[in-house]
C-alpha cells in the first residue's frame, strides 16, 4: 500500500523563504505550483506552461477567474482540486498579508473590539447562531471579530490558533446537534448547520491568523495540510454523505476493474464460439478473434469486526462499505466482537440506514458483557466453534481491529488454526503502522499467520479492496 | 461557418443562446478549449449537462458534433477506422486472374476500401467540429493510450496507408464519470472541467428557461424538492434534466402547487429506483404533507 502523501525536503524549504523577496508575476506562479506539488499534486511543467497560456487569455485580476483558469490546468481530479483550493486561499492569503506587513498596512474597519466589551457572551451566542442559520457571511466575518476579542479580554488566549479557535468554538456553544433544553424561538435549538460551522471556524482561524501576523509583523511559518483532511471519516457516525460517495465509487470501480492488467497476466482464452460467429462478416475467415471475459473473483467472505471503544467508528464504516459491496462477495457473514463474538449479517440486511445499524449492533448483539474490554482469546475459541465445519480452502477471513488485548493472552495458536483453515486471512488494523506493537498491541503475533493491512484512510481501504476481489490467474 | 469568439462573455452568451446555462467556470473553461485548442476533460455526477454541454458548444461555434460513446471493450476498429473487409474480398475476387498481386495489394488498401469511425471522421473533415468522446472512463487503459496521438497531435497512424493530420482543429471534449481513475499521460493534455449540481438559483433558471410557463412559485419550490433529494442518500440522485421533465410534467398537469398528493403522483418522473422512491416518499412526502397540513389548519 502507498505511504500517504507527504509534503518532501523541497517544499518544506520553500514554507521557510516563501515570498521572501519581490519577485514577478511567473515567480510567484511557480512558487505557487512548488506549493501544490508539495500538497502531492502532479504538477507538470508542461501543465504550468498551459497555466501560463490560460492566463494569457483570460482577465486575472478578477480573482474568480484566475483560479479558475489556473485549477483547470493544474488540478484534475475532484481530490486535487479539494487540495488546491486549500492550497490557493493559502497561499494567496499569505501572499497578500506579506504584501500588507511589508507596506505597513493595518486592517480598519469592521467593529472596534472596544465595542465587543458592550456585548455579553450570550447575545453573541445568538447573534453568531442567527447568521450561521441565515448563512450572512459578512455578518459572520464580523462576529467572528467580536468573538475574538471578547474571548481575548476573558484572557483564556493560549496563543496556538487551533486550540484557540476550539475554545471560542466551546465558549459560544455551538454545535451541529440539536440542543432540546433551549427555548425553540433560539436558532440553535434545532442544530447548527454543520457547514456553517465550518465556516465560521475557517473565518475565527483566519481572523486569529491575521490578528498575529499585524502584532509580530511577519509571517509564521506554513504549515502543510492537515492529514486528517484526507483520513476515513472517524468521528462518530460524521460525514455519512461522503462515506456513500466513498463506496459508490469503490463500487463502479470494481465493477470495471481487472481490465487493467497487462503483461502475462493479461493472456486469456479464446471463445471459438463467438470468434466463429464473428467470422461469418469476412466469408468464414477468422480475422477477428473473440476472447472469453474474465471473471472477478467472488470469495466467500468471514468478516470479524472489533467494536470496543477505540476503535467503533472505524469498524461501523468498514463493516457497511462491505456490505455495500455485497453483489461483489459470494456470500458474506459478519460479526462483530467486544469480549465474546456474535453474528450480525442479518441486521445489515434488514438495515440500510448506517444509524439504526448501528444501534441494532449495539442494542442487540450483546458482545458488550461485564467489562468491554477486548478478549481475543476468547474470540478466537468461539468463531471457531462458530463456523469451523463451513471453512474452507476457497474462504476469505478478515479480521477488522487494533490487535489490542489489555493483557490478555492473545491465543495466536487458535487463530493459525483458523487462518490454515481457511484460504486467505487479511487482518485490517485501523492503528498508523507507527503504533504496531506498542503498548498491549500485539499485532505481529497475528501477522505472522496472516497478512495484516494497515488500513485509515479511504485510499487504504481502497487498495485492499482491489486486492481482495482481483481476478485468480 | 465556424466562429472563434473573442472573449469569454462572448462564449457564455453563445452559450446561453443555444439553451445552455453555463456557470462562470464552465464558459470561461469552453473558451480557453477553444482558444488554445486543448481537449477538455469534463467530470462529474451523472446528469449534469457534460454532454449536453458539448451539443452547445458545437451549436455556439457553428461546427459539427461527431460522437463517440463509449463503452467497455470498445476497439479501435470502431473508433478509429476499420478496413471494409468485404469489399475488399469481392474485389479480389472480381479480378483474382487478370491483375498482378502488387497491384491488388495496392488497390485494397487505398481510401476507397477504409470506413471511418467517430475519431478518423473528426480528423480528416474539411470543416472543423466539435468532438465529443462520452463516458470515457468506461473504455480500457489501452485505449486511452491510443487517444493520446490524437489529442495531443491530432493526428492519426494508419499503418498501410500513413498519418492523417487533421487541416483544421477540432475542440474535443472529453466526458468521465470518474468511475476509474483516468491515466495522468491523458490528464496532462487536457484541461480539466468539474461540473456539479448547480446552486439553487441556477437551477431555477435553467428550469425557468424550458418552462418559461410554470409559475415562479411551482418553479422555486421544485428546485428546492430537488435540491432535498439530492442531499438524501439515494442510489441515483435526480438530474438537472429529471428536474426539466418534473417541470414540464407539472405544467403539463397544471398543477399550482407541489403539495403532498400532487407530489407523490409525479415524483417517479425524478426518483427512478424502488429503494429511492421509498426514501423520498418517507422523507420529503411526508414533511409536504405536515406543511400542507399545517397551513390548511391556519386557513381554516
Amino acid at each position: 500500500m502507498p505511504a500517504p502523501r507527504k509534503p518532501d525536503a523541497r517544499a518544506a524549504a520553500l514554507y521557510g523563504s516563501a515570498g521572501a523577496d519581490d519577485v514577478g508575476m511567473a515567480a510567484r506562479l511557480v512558487e505557487f505550483a512548488e506549493e501544490l506539488r508539495g500538497e502531492g499534486l502532479k504538477v507538470g511543467t508542461s501543465e504550468l506552461l498551459d497555466g501560463f497560456s490560460a492566463l494569457a487569455l483570460v482577465p486575472w485580476q478578477e480573482r474568480e477567474q484566475f483560479r479558475v483558469a489556473l485549477s483547470a490546468t493544474l488540478a484534475k481530479s475532484p481530490e486535487d482540486r479539494k487540495i488546491f483550493d486549500l492550497v490557493f486561499d493559502r497561499f494567496f492569503f499569505r501572499a497578500a498579508e506579506m504584501a500588507a506587513v511589508r507596506e505597513g498596512v493595518k486592517e480598519e474597519g469592521g467593529i472596534d473590539p472596544d465595542d465587543a466589551a458592550h456585548l455579553d457572551m450570550d447575545a453573541l451566542r445568538e447573534l453568531i447562531a442567527q447568521a450561521m442559520q441565515d448563512g450572512d457571511e459578512g455578518a459572520m466575518r464580523d462576529l467572528a471579530r467580536l468573538a475574538i476579542a471578547a474571548f481575548g479580554r476573558q484572557g483564556q488566549g493560549s496563543g496556538v490558533i487551533g486550540v484557540d479557535v476550539q475554545r471560542i468554538r466551546r465558549a459560544l456553544g455551538l454545535k451541529s446537534e440539536p440542543q432540546p433544553e433551549l427555548p425553540p424561538e433560539d436558532p440553535r435549538h434545532d442544530g447548527v448547520p454543520r457547514d456553517q460551522l465550518r465556516a465560521f471556524e475557517a473565518m475565527l482561524r483566519r481572523e486569529l491568523e491575521r490578528g498575529q501576523i499585524e502584532r509580530q509583523e511577519q509571517l509564521p511559518p506554513a504549515r502543510p495540510l492537515n492529514e486528517i483532511d484526507r483520513a476515513l471519516p472517524s468521528g462518530p457516525l460524521q460525514d455519512l454523505a461522503a462515506v456513500h460517495r466513498v463506496v459508490a465509487q469503490l463500487k463502479r470501480r470494481l465493477k470495471t476493474q481487472g481490465q487493467e492488467q497487462r503483461g502475462s497476466k493479461r493472456h486469456a482464452v479464446v471463445d471459438v464460439r463467438s470468434t466463429m460467429r464473428a467470422s461469418l462478416q469476412t466469408g468464414g475467415v477468422p480475422v477477428e478473434l473473440k476472447f472469453r471475459p474474465k471473471r472477478p473473483r467472488r470469495p466467500e467472505i468471514y468478516v470479524l469486526c472489533d467494536v470496543s471503544t477505540s476503535v467503533t467508528s472505524a469498524s461501523v464504516f468498514f463493516l457497511s462499505v462491505l456490505h455495500a459491496l455485497h453483489d461483489s462477495f459470494r456470500k458474506m457473514r459478519s460479526f462483530v466482537f467486544i469480549e465474546r463474538i456474535s453474528e450480525v449479517t442479518d441486521i445489515f440486511h434488514k438495515e440500510r440506514d448506517f444509524k439504526k445499524v448501528s444501534e441494532a449492533i449495539a442494542k442487540d448483539s450483546g458482545v458488550a458483557d461485564i467489562s468491554g474490554y477486548t478478549d481475543y482469546g476468547r474470540v478466537w475459541n468461539e468463531f471457531r466453534t462458530l463456523v469451523e465445519d463451513d471453512l474452507h480452502p476457497r474462504a476469505t477471513v478478515i479480521v477488522l481491529g487494533d490487535a489490542r488485548t489489555n493483557g490478555r493472552d492473545p491465543k495466536a495458536e487458535v487463530f493459525a488454526q483458523i487462518a490454515e483453515k481457511a484460504g486467505r486471512t487479511f487482518w485490517l488494523n485501523p492503528e498508523p503502522q507507527l503504533y504496531w506493537n506498542y503498548g498491549d498491541s500485539v499485532i505481529s503475533a497475528y501477522a505472522a499467520h496472516c497478512q495484516a493491512y494497515e488500513c485509515w484512510t479511504t485510499q487504504h481501504l481502497e487498495d485492499f479492496v482491489k486486492a481482495l476481489t482481483k481476478p485468480t490467474t | 461557418m465556424s466562429v472563434m469568439p473573442a472573449s469569454v462573455e462572448e462564449i457564455a452568451q453563445g452559450l446561453r443562446d443555444t439553451g445552455y446555462l453555463p456557470g462562470e467556470s464552465t464558459s470561461l473553461v469552453s473558451y480557453l478549449a477553444a482558444q488554445l485548442g486543448k481537449p477538455v476533460l469534463v467530470e462529474g455526477p451523472a446528469g449534469v449537462g457534460k454532454t449536453e454541454l458539448a451539443k452547445a458548444l458545437a451549436k455556439t461555434l457553428d461546427r459539427r458534433l461527431v460522437r463517440l460513446q463509449c463503452y467497455e471493450g470498445l476497439d479501435e476498429a470502431k473508433a478509429l477506422y476499420e478496413w471494409n473487409y468485404r469489399k475488399q474480398l469481392l474485389r479480389i475476387q472480381a479480378e483474382a486472374d487478370g491483375a498482378g498481386w502488387s497491384e491488388v495489394q495496392d488497390d485494397i488498401f487505398g481510401e476507397e476500401f477504409l470506413l471511418t469511425r467517430p475519431l478518423m471522421d473528426a480528423i480528416s473533415s474539411e470543416e472543423p467540429v466539435v468532438l465529443l468522446i462520452d463516458e470515457i472512463d468506461k473504455t480500457d487503459q489501452e485505449f486511452e493510450a491510443m487517444l493520446l496521438e490524437l489529442l495531443s497531435d491530432f493526428q492519426i497512424s494508419i499503418p498501410e496507408l500513413g498519418t492523417v493530420t487533421s487541416t483544421t482543429h477540432p475542440v474535443v471534449l472529453l466526458t468521465s464519470n470518474n468511475s476509474r481513475e483516468l491515466t495522468e499521460a491523458l490528464k496532462r493534455r487536457c484541461l480539466y472541467l468539474w461540473l456539479d449540481y448547480p446552486s439553487l438559483e441556477h437551477e431555477l433558471e435553467i428550469v425557468k428557461l424550458h418552462t418559461p410557463d410554470l409559475p415562479d412559485t411551482v418553479a422555486r419550490k421544485l428546485v428546492e424538492l430537488v435540491a432535498t433529494i439530492r442531499d438524501l442518500d439515494l442510489k441515483k440522485p435526480p438530474s438537472i434534466a429529471e428536474s426539466i421533465d418534473w417541470a414540464r410534467a407539472l405544467l403539463l398537469l397544471g398543477a399550482s402547487d407541489i403539495d403532498a398528493d400532487v407530489f407523490r403522483s409525479t415524483m417517479s418522473v425524478i426518483v427512478k429506483h424502488r429503494t429511492d422512491l421509498d426514501i423520498v416518499a418517507d422523507r420529503v412526502g411526508v414533511k409536504l404533507q405536515l406543511a400542507g397540513g399545517g397551513s390548511n389548519g391556519a386557513g381554516a
